[in-house]
């Protein structure tokens, strides 16, 4: 078989100096995300070449679709680098992919082998000639084309295309090294930790529970969600943290009003040392700006004043609206509004502050000695590894 | 044992039924139950859901799972009429349709609507202008199988829904029964879809209502929200999981199993060419699955019978209409009583084998024989 699927990097070419690294991690990605399948992978500078079986192109399509990184794709015809063969390849792809209605076209030769006689112009009206004389039901309109026929001639190959497909964009997940992602269970935090991805972060994700106040529906709850981030991250830990006994202390030790405020900067602190522990470089969450009372910008400086590092809140500015149009795009919305409690939405006091002061918090968290208990809960740590297995839990029965 | 009736029903698929019993073990909870065993049945039957919406190419909620396809198709016309009743009253179909069309519409008749009947071609495939002359003000439904059961016309649903489309307010639903699994099925232009299970290797109790987004439907069975808020009842999650997985199956290289029945198809053209008295009244477009032929002079039933001594099972029209005289689809075909009197279906499958179809040939014309003779006495 003669057809590869043909990938352009886009954002990537802009990166002079790491271009290297993006393409051997966009490579490893998708060999990983196409395991499994018979296929062969060539790359160069500026273009990724997938060999595959007929039967999987269907599958192939999908899981590229799902990869961050890839500006565009096309089902390419290969052909030798000589104007006969690119004629007979030109002819093939039509004869596949049109009928016998009447449409008009333009023909786009792109050479990056500038040794190739003619130039691309040139080439432009000789393939536009030779589609003119073969098809009787084809006519030439460069500016109003129902049919696009991109020719790209390469050193070792040429390729002949018509349909072009939008890719994800982005960078590769990986090549802007790792993060620890909150995920709560919400709407917002599964939507930041695509958004995160799709800037090429690898995650990890973080989740805080209180069992018994909080289920264990709504720890499945928070894998599913993981599962759906797979498609795009590859495989994922999920850090489950056991929080009950320090949430507990906090509504016992504090004022009512500033418990939600205290307990975000718990996790936070939490956080901090999970990054140590996994090596992430920042942590990243779901925070939009004014939201919750939590989430206005006097309580995000008190919160975050108890670590340095770098907090990516990817929806931080988005309207309500806009995320959940990602959510559902990426389908997490559907679990995400499933009603299970999570550590956010437990006791939560009838009058939380708005403008909380770093100085009343400080005070409130030396009534109980959290050290001991954040060591304690790092002792206690449950991992679920989200991998092909976990994602495709029903494989025995669908 | 040559099995010919694979539109009446096909035999279960070894991996659906391993399918249906894990379920049955292993999630015995009730979806509609909160609790954890509840919601991990919820979530299988969800995945189900998806995995059909994925595979007919429209949305996990236009997916109505039903008892069957003759439920998906009373749910698509009552659950219309119900809720549009202040479109009109008028309706439009063929005489080729199912029984569980034409019989709900003779029963709406009674309360009033007014049902036309399309043309036909010679071929069988609706006359384009005659739809467009017959759709009406009043017109609230039309419905169409896209292959006939009994003699297997393909109806082109997606040039006839672009057509509606100049009519928004008329609603198109397709009998997809005996196409879903054998022709390309593409529901761009259609509003409602039924299909089956057991007709694609699955098993019997379980079908499927597609119903795009924009259609609103009143529900025939009440009770309050199950898996959608159109049909109540306890979500049988096992068998809409195996029903799933036989969608799944039958769509796997279904180019090449198209292939092969064309082949076997062919071959039994050719040789009941040869033959005497023996009339194809399948058009040679249909699908190759399905090939109703008439036999001159000789009853069907008596034919039906003296080839099941021969262990072959055929089919004297459908199975759901075996029990009166005339086959009303061959009838509006041939428009020849004899030939509607005595029409078989032979339907066949990708399992079917060339040694199969040579065994039912020659035992075929046997019998035609030895029948001839004694009807001739």
């Amino acid at each position: 078989m003669n057809r590869v699927i043909l990938i352009k990097y886009g954002e990537l070419t802009t990166k002079k100096g790491n271009r290297k690294i993006f393409i051997n991690t966009l490579y490893s990605n998708i060999l990983k995300k196409l395991k499994g399948l018979n296929v062969n992978i060539f790359k160069d500078m500026s273009r990724m070449y997938i060999e595959y079986e007929d039967k999987d192109q269907d599958i192939i399509i999908k899981n590229i679709g799902e990869i961050f990184g890839i500006h565009a794709y096309s089902i390419a015809y290969k052909s030798e680098s000589n104007i006969d063969s690119i004629k007979k390849t030109i002819s093939m792809v039509l004869k596949e992919n049109l009928d016998e209605h009447d449409y008009t076209f333009k023909v786009e030769t792109k050479r990056s082998d500038k040794r190739f006689e003619p130039n691309s112009v040139e080439c432009n009206h000789l393939f536009g000639g030779y589609i003119l004389k073969s098809f009787k039901n084809l006519k030439v309109n460069v500016h109003e084309y129902d049919v696009l026929v991109h020719i790209e001639i390469r050193n070792d190959y040429s390729y002949v295309y018509l349909n072009e497909y939008k890719g994800l964009g982005g960078y590769p997940v990986g090549t802007l090294g790792n993060c620890l992602a909150m995920l709560s269970g919400g709407i917002d935090s599964p939507v930041a930790s695509y958004l995160a991805l799709k800037r090429g972060i690898k995650l990890d994700l973080v989740y805080f529970e209180a069992i018994p106040h909080t289920s264990l529906e709504a720890r499945e709850k928070v894998i599913n969600l993981a599962r759906k981030l797979y498609p795009y991250s590859g495989d994922i830990k999920l850090i489950i943290v056991p929080f009950t006994k320090l949430q507990e202390a906090i509504y016992k030790n504090c004022l009512e009003n500033y418990s939600i405020t205290i307990m975000r900067r718990m996790m936070y602190r939490i956080m901090e040392k999970l990054t140590i522990k996994y090596k992430a470089l920042g942590i990243v969450n779901g925070e939009s700006i004014g939201q919750v009372a939590s989430q206005t910008l006097t309580s995000m400086k008190v919160i975050n004043s108890v670590t340095n590092l770098p907090v990516i809140r990817p929806v931080a500015c988005f309207d309500k609206l806009e995320i959940i149009k990602i959510a559902k795009k990426i389908d997490t919305y559907d679990i995400s509004i499933l009603p299970y409690e999570d550590c956010c939405t437990i006791f939560v006091p009838k009058h939380p502050i708005i403008n909380p002061r770093i100085d009343t918090c400080l005070e409130m968290e030396k009534k109980f000695d959290y050290e001991d208990m954040i060591a304690e809960i790092l002792n206690n740590l449950l991992i679920i590894n989200i991998d092909n297995n976990t994602n495709n839990e029903y494989k025995d029965i669908l | 044992m040559v099995y010919l009736d694979y539109s009446a029903t096909t035999p279960t698929n070894k991996e659906v039924l391993e399918s249906f019993n894990k379920v049955v073990m292993e999630y015995p909870g009730n979806a509609n139950s909160l609790h954890k065993l509840g919601t991990k049945s919820l979530h299988l039957l969800e995945a189900s859901v998806k995995q059909v919406a994925d595979l007919m190419g429209v949305n996990k909620e236009e997916v109505i799972f039903t008892s069957g396809a003759s439920e998906a198709n009373n749910l698509a016309i009552m659950g219309v009429v119900n809720k549009y009743k202040n479109r009109g009253k008028h309706i439009l179909t063929t005489k080729l349709e199912h029984s569980s069309i034409l019989e709900t519409l003779d029963y709406l008749k009674k309360e009033g609507y007014e049902i036309e009947y399309l043309k036909l071609d010679k071929n069988g495939h609706v006359d384009l202008e005659d739809l467009k002359n017959k759709v009406k003000e009043e017109t609230v439904l039309v419905t169409i199988a896209q292959v006939s059961s009994e003699i297997g016309i393909i109806q082109d649903v997606n040039k006839i829904g672009s057509i509606l489309k100049n009519y928004p307010k008329v609603i198109f639903h397709v009998d997809g029964t005996q196409a879903v699994g054998k022709i390309d099925v593409n529901l761009d232009n259609i509003d409602l879809y039924s299909f089956s299970s057991h007709k694609i290797y699955g098993l019997n109790g379980v079908g499927a209502l597609i119903k795009k987004r924009h259609i609103e439907l009143e529900p025939i069975i009440h009770g309050g929200k199950s898996q959608t808020i159109y049909r109540s009842g306890t979500p049988t999650h096992a068998l809409c999981a195996s029903f799933a997985k036989a969608l799944k199956l039958v769509l796997e290289n279904s180019q090449e199993k198209m292939n092969h029945v064309l082949k076997l198809n062919r071959k039994i053209r050719e040789s009941l060419e040869t033959m005497n008295d023996v009339i194809i009244n399948s058009p040679i477009d249909c699908v190759p699955h399905i090939l109703n032929i008439s036999i001159k002079g000789i009853k069907p039933e008596t034919l039906l019978h003296s080839l099941a001594e021969s262990d072959i099972y055929i089919s004297t029209k459908t199975a759901c209409a075996s029990n009166t005289s005339m086959s009303l689809s061959v009838y509006e075909l041939t428009h020849d009583k004899v030939i509607a009197n005595s029409s078989i279906r032979i339907s066949l499958s990708y399992l079917t084998t060339d040694g199969e179809i040579d065994y039912f040939l020659e035992t075929l014309k046997k019998k035609i024989k030895e029948l001839r003779f004694k009807e001739g006495e």
